[in-house]
């Protein structure tokens, strides 16, 4: 197994997945690697994003794919293998993050959020530069991880599920168990607080607007 | 609509591209809220950088763990396998 493979989301096809985990299923460990091989890399993102450690994101990968190993047999096709991959990933990386936490269960279990109670823009202005040059840029990484990780752990593993991973709002609402709605809040309440962070830092000043709440 | 009726539909506005074209509100505000136009853009280009990042790359040493951890769970799960 290449220590660096890693596809982009992309490049890990729905059909690619199924057929190796189908040939997986009759004992063939190279199909198994071959699979590993596509999937380690999105799992150990989503671990990392989600609790901000690598030795936390390791253990998730290794108990990801050892659970994929004894569970092989159950998949049933309902979602594509890489859905149910990131959905076992992420439910061992909220187990570490709860035990961490010191938490028996919160803080992700069904809360009623509103759109009533959603913070307002307050640092409006256009970036200083587009998002292609930026990613050029050394910086962006520190930046991008010190933002994701300032958000509450229950809006940063939606955020991570939807916008990073692209799961559908019913794939995000159904491996973090929560309802629809209260997905929609937590992504949106992430999506304000990141902008608002990034565009403090990225955001060209002679631009800035005042919000307008008049109208 | 106002500023704060969009704030609460901002998720539609910019997770489906034709949001804007089916409803004619979203449009007509945007056009004369410069504000509101310049949030959405922000939380776009939000997005797109979190996408676009580098992949995190495992360990160099974690490798080589994660590789025998896999097969001897997989010699557990399927005795007459060559792995």
């Amino acid at each position: 197994m290449d220590p660096t493979t890693r596809s982009p989301p992309g490049d890990t096809t729905a059909a690619d997945d199924l057929a190796l985990l189908r040939l997986a299923q009759t004992g063939d460990f190279a199909a198994f690697e071959g699979l590993v091989g596509r999937l380690q890399g999105r799992v150990y993102g989503v671990a990392y994003r989600i609790l901000g450690q690598a030795q936390d994101a390791e253990d998730v990968v290794q108990q990801t794919f050892l659970s994929l190993i004894e569970h092989i047999d159950t998949f049933r096709g309902e979602s594509a293998v890489a859905t149910w991959v990131l959905r076992i990933a992420t439910n061992f990386a909220l187990k570490i993050l709860r035990k961490k936490r010191g938490l028996p269960t919160v803080p992700f279990d069904e809360q009623d959020e509103s759109f009533d109670t959603l913070p307002h823009p307050d640092y409006i202005a256009q970036w200083r530069e587009a998002p292609d040059s930026l990613v050029e840029r050394a910086e962006l990484r520190e930046l991008l991880d010190r933002a994701i990780a300032e958000l509450d752990d229950k809006y940063r593993v939606v955020f991570v599920l939807r916008d990073i991973e692209e799961l559908s709002t019913e794939e995000t609402a159904d491996a973090l168990g929560l309802s629809i709605s209260n997905v929609k809040v937590r992504l949106l309440r992430a999506r304000m607080q990141l902008r608002e962070r990034l565009t403090r830092e990225l955001g060209d000043e002679a631009t800035r607007v005042q919000p307008d709440h008049t109208h | 609509m106002t500023c704060e009726e969009l704030l609460r539909a901002l998720n539609e506005v910019i997770d489906d591209q034709s949001a804007l074209a089916l409803y004619h509100e979203f449009a007509d505000h945007l056009a004369g809220c410069n504000p509101c136009h310049l949030v959405i853009d922000n939380i776009r280009k939000t997005i797109q950088l979190y996408k676009a990042g580098e992949p995190y790359l495992m360990p160099d040493g974690f490798q080589d763990r994660f590789r025998d951890a896999l097969r001897a769970k997989w010699k557990a799960k399927f005795p007459d396998a060559t792995t």
